[in-house]
């Protein structure tokens, strides 16, 4: 069976850099439409599910904690 | 085993051996005339105890290279002379800003500029004052001897640790190249977890060194702190040689060699029957305020004697708040004052001020 | 169904940034989309991937990265500009178990520490160091840097970068290339995932080379300032892919880390007191007078002001330390002060050797002179005014010319140099004539029997100090000595 793997955002922690955007090769992030509180629109995932586990995005972010990635055990 | 501790050494040497027995650990320097023996005697002797000797790049690297074994917790010196000195200003302040301790050894020669080789003290305002940027003081002790370059340099260290603040060992060419008897003093060994250390771990969290301190108040209330620091220090810790001052009606105030010469003035005029003694600050931060302001009270003038325009007058003037006469004796440029040139100046201000 | 953590905030990330001022405790200080980041993350997964973060101290520069210690739960250090390879040479050389890392940025590094970070990487100092190159000033707001593309606008080179007066990019890895000792050298970019994925694989070399206290690695990371370049994420990726790169070809210019074994802790410190001792102080003589011991002739009572003057090469300076060390070894206070000067250099040498049983005041003499030995005619015109009306002048009988002198003087000529030369085989041996010349003088001038003898075993015993290890050394020195004694008879 495949690995399931989980995305999550932790939406004050991103200043809306959107380097995370074009290396998903999923393309599960997007561009959000609430101002966190830093001040950023930060991103958002629709389907978090849908993650393969990559890692792109994370080492994309800059921000330690902003993206974090799971794995189903 | 019975040992020989009575060496004659240069006054340079006798500054490594005080520091190898206080147990410094590192020595890092930039090789100049009048210090380099000190350079010198540290590649020799420090890997005998494996410890280290770098010959640094620049007097920017050796005094940076302080920072980091001070920062990891060890004893450590470097060494060098007025020009160099200048360009470890910057070490120096990070130093004081660090709280931290390291053992400087200033072998004064000519300036400004280039100058030259022989002996001066014009680098009084610039170790004595602060010398690099923001309001800072660090310890200074003013060896005259070749014996008091060892035990000086050998007191530095618990002294500056004690503050947590840099120590100068502020001498000149004559003291670090003349040679001297001695009797070395014993090993010591100390704590080697100082609390500063970088890296030292309290409650799961790692010491950090740092000098910036992005708010205001922050800045300002480190500053408080160690003005409060070099306070205590100014009253708690001068150390000073008196010699026939109780009944002097003129004293001679010197440090470093030009004290060793005043001390030869004064036994002459002494024996010409002239009331005249000399108090030799052992150290000038913390600046003998109370031995200066004990002798306003009944003498009629000082005379400052020092190899430079005057740098260390204004801190007796400052100190005795200019109730007397402060006069200077000096020269400059790398000649040194004669016995016969402290007697003359001292006849001829004893006659002015009676 | 559990889930575990397959890529998030590494353990050596203070979980709350509690050191940094302000509301925002979890994130970094850095602008919206800096390299930085990204590669303190790199930094900080290798330090817990190879369990050394008990031991790690990087150390922080000035620049944008000048805040990383409120991120790392390390040891750590914010130092001047431009100094971290000098800083972490000092932590290194003092405490070796400790892994230094050396983070910089472009101006901290190819600039104003240029001179820190190269003799560093020459010297071979066991550190990592990370270069991250943004080809601008950062954190003073986006000026000119050493890595400024030719053309490319910034806020000190308003009209870009002109390379007739403001020379080209400095290829930081390429020069390190041409020193001996680093062992790892590699250029890496912050672009696509590709890119990243070496940028980590490089940063593991790095730490794990720490680990493995290889030597020196240099990392350049060539990293993305959007903000300051005033890019979009997009567009400073293009921007270093299509423009840095052509300046900063990335790859590994250097790994020999594979032939090199794991390095060795230097050994322990030398600390204890007996070891201290034994190794610092020489063995005392056993013929070595005690402590109390004094000379009785009344010439020592009175403080002893010997001046000797000749050319470099006569061995002035070191007959003036043999006989500081005669007096040392009676127990004497004793100064030796050498011509000290430009003096030193031009051929004329003199010393002043001062003799006392109290506290020596001036150790300078200029005048009031017991004993003037000149070995040169310049040298006695110099001091013969220091030497006073009743003191012993010694001088050599073929150089110096003697003027009338005061009747009181006291004056001995003697040949030490043809003795040395034509008698003894060697002019080194001079020294020993003369001091042996000058035990006979003292002799005619009331030194006392037992003392004549006693003056005859200090130089022996300083002798033997000084070159006991020579073999027949100490022989010759005493026959020169014994010549000296004779001629002057």
């Amino acid at each position: 069976m495949a690995k399931k793997f989980r995305i999550e955002i932790a939406a004050d922690e991103c200043k809306g850099c959107y380097r995370c955007l074009a290396v998903c090769p999923k393309k599960l992030i997007a561009r959000g439409k609430e101002l966190n509180i830093q001040g950023y629109f930060a991103v958002t995932v629709a389907e978090p599910g849908n993650c393969i586990g990559c890692g792109s995005c994370f080492y994309q972010c800059p921000e330690p904690g902003a993206i974090t990635i799971y794995e189903e055990e | 085993m019975a040992y020989n501790k009575r060496l004659l050494l240069k006054g340079n040497e006798a500054a490594v051996y005080g520091a190898l027995l206080a147990g410094c650990d590192c020595y890092f320097g930039y090789p100049i005339t009048p210090a380099s023996e000190i350079a010198q005697a540290a590649a020799l002797l420090f890997p005998k105890l494996n410890r280290t000797f770098v010959q640094a790049e620049s007097e920017i690297g050796a005094i940076n290279m302080v920072i980091g074994c001070a920062a990891a917790g060890r004893r450590t010196m470097t060494a060098s002379s007025g020009l160099g000195i200048s360009l470890k200003q910057e070490g120096m302040s990070y130093l004081a800003a660090y709280e931290m301790p390291a053992v400087i050894v200033d072998v004064m020669r000519g300036g400004p500029g280039l100058g030259n080789i022989g002996p001066e003290q014009s680098d009084y305002f610039q170790v004595v004052k602060g010398g690099g940027h923001g309001s800072y003081r660090c310890l200074v002790f003013t060896p005259n001897s070749v014996q008091e370059m060892c035990d000086m340099v050998y007191q530095a260290f618990p002294m500056a640790e004690k503050y947590r603040m840099p120590a100068y060992v502020l001498t000149d060419g004559v003291i670090g190249q003349m040679m001297e008897s001695l009797e070395l003093p014993e090993p010591v060994k100390y704590d080697y977890d100082p609390e500063w250390k970088m890296g030292r771990r309290v409650n799961g969290e790692a010491n950090i060194i740092s000098s910036i301190y992005m708010e205001y108040n922050d800045l300002e209330a480190l500053n408080i702190r160690l003005q409060e620091k070099y306070a205590l220090i100014q009253k708690t810790e001068q150390q000073v040689e008196e010699i026939a001052v109780d009944d002097a009606e003129l004293v001679l105030v010197a440090y470093g060699i030009s004290s060793r010469v005043a001390q030869g003035a004064v036994e002459i005029l002494r024996a010409e029957g002239l009331k005249v003694g000399l108090i030799r600050p052992k150290m000038v931060f913390p600046f003998p305020q109370d031995s200066l302001k004990r002798a306003a009270e009944h003498v009629k003038g000082f005379l400052c004697c020092e190899h430079s325009a005057g740098q260390m007058i204004e801190d007796i003037r400052l100190t005795i708040e200019c109730k007397r006469p402060v006069k200077l004796c000096n020269r400059m440029g790398g000649n040194l004052l004669t016995v016969a040139d402290v007697c003359d100046a001292a006849r001829k201000m004893l006659k002015e001020v009676k | 169904m559990s889930e575990k953590v397959k890529f998030g905030r590494s353990k050596v990330f203070f979980d709350t940034f509690h050191r940094r001022p302000g509301p925002i405790k979890k994130n970094m200080h850095y602008c919206p989309g800096c390299g930085h980041g990204i590669l303190h993350k790199l930094v900080a997964e290798a330090i817990e991937h190879f369990g050394i973060q008990e031991n790690t101290t990087p150390i922080a520069p000035v620049g944008c990265a000048v805040f990383a210690y409120y991120y790392f739960n390390v040891g750590s250090i914010s130092v001047p500009h431009g100094r971290a390879p000098a800083v972490g040479t000092g932590a290194g050389r003092a405490n070796p178990e400790s892994y230094v890392i050396s983070y910089q940025g472009d101006g901290d590094l190819a600039a104003i520490g240029f001179n820190e970070f190269l003799q560093a990487a020459n010297r071979g100092e066991k550190m990592t160091v990370f270069f991250v190159n943004n080809s601008n000033y950062g954190m003073t707001g986006g000026q000119m840097a050493p890595t400024t593309l030719p053309g490319q606008k910034t806020t000190t080179s308003p009209y870009g970068r002109n390379p007739e007066t403001e020379g080209y990019p400095t290829p930081v890895c390429e020069i390190v290339n041409s020193l001996t000792a680093p062992v790892y050298i590699e250029r890496v970019a912050l672009t696509t995932p590709g890119r990243v994925a070496a940028a980590k694989k490089a940063v593991y070399k790095g730490i794990q080379n720490l680990k493995e206290r290889k030597g020196f690695s240099l990392i350049e990371v060539v990293a993305p300032c959007p903000i300051n370049l005033k890019m979009s994420a997009d567009q400073v990726n293009e921007f270093i892919e299509k423009q840095m790169l052509n300046y900063f070809p990335l790859g590994c210019l250097r790994d020999k880390t594979a032939e090199l074994p794991e390095g060795k802790l230097p050994p322990p410190v030398i600390r204890d007191e007996e070891s201290v001792r034994e190794i610092l102080f020489p063995k005392r003589n056993e013929n070595a007078v005690a402590a109390d011991f004094r000379n009785t002739s009344d010439i020592f009572d009175q403080e002893l002001r010997v001046k000797i003057g000749g050319f470099g090469g006569q061995g002035v300076l070191s007959l003036g330390v043999m006989l500081a060390n005669m007096a040392r070894l009676r127990n004497f206070n004793v100064s030796w002060m050498p011509s000290y000067g430009p003096e030193q250099r031009g051929g004329a040498a003199c010393c002043a050797v001062t003799v006392s049983r109290k506290a020596i005041p001036s150790p300078i003499i200029d005048r009031g002179g017991n004993l003037l030995i000149a070995m040169t005619q310049a040298a006695f015109d110099k001091y013969i005014g220091e030497l006073r009306e009743d003191g012993i002048l010694i001088y050599d009988h073929t150089a110096v010319k003697l003027p009338e002198l005061p009747a009181a003087m006291k004056t001995y000529g003697i040949d030490a140099l043809d003795i040395a030369g034509n008698q003894l085989g060697n002019s080194k041996f001079a020294n020993s004539v003369l001091i042996g010349a000058l035990a006979a003088v003292l002799a005619k001038n009331g030194m006392n029997e037992a003392d004549q003898a006693d003056f005859s075993r200090a130089f022996a015993e300083a002798v033997e100090e000084k070159f006991g290890k020579k073999p027949g050394a100490v022989e010759a020195n005493i026959n020169a000595y014994n010549a000296g004694i004779a001629a002057m008879k």
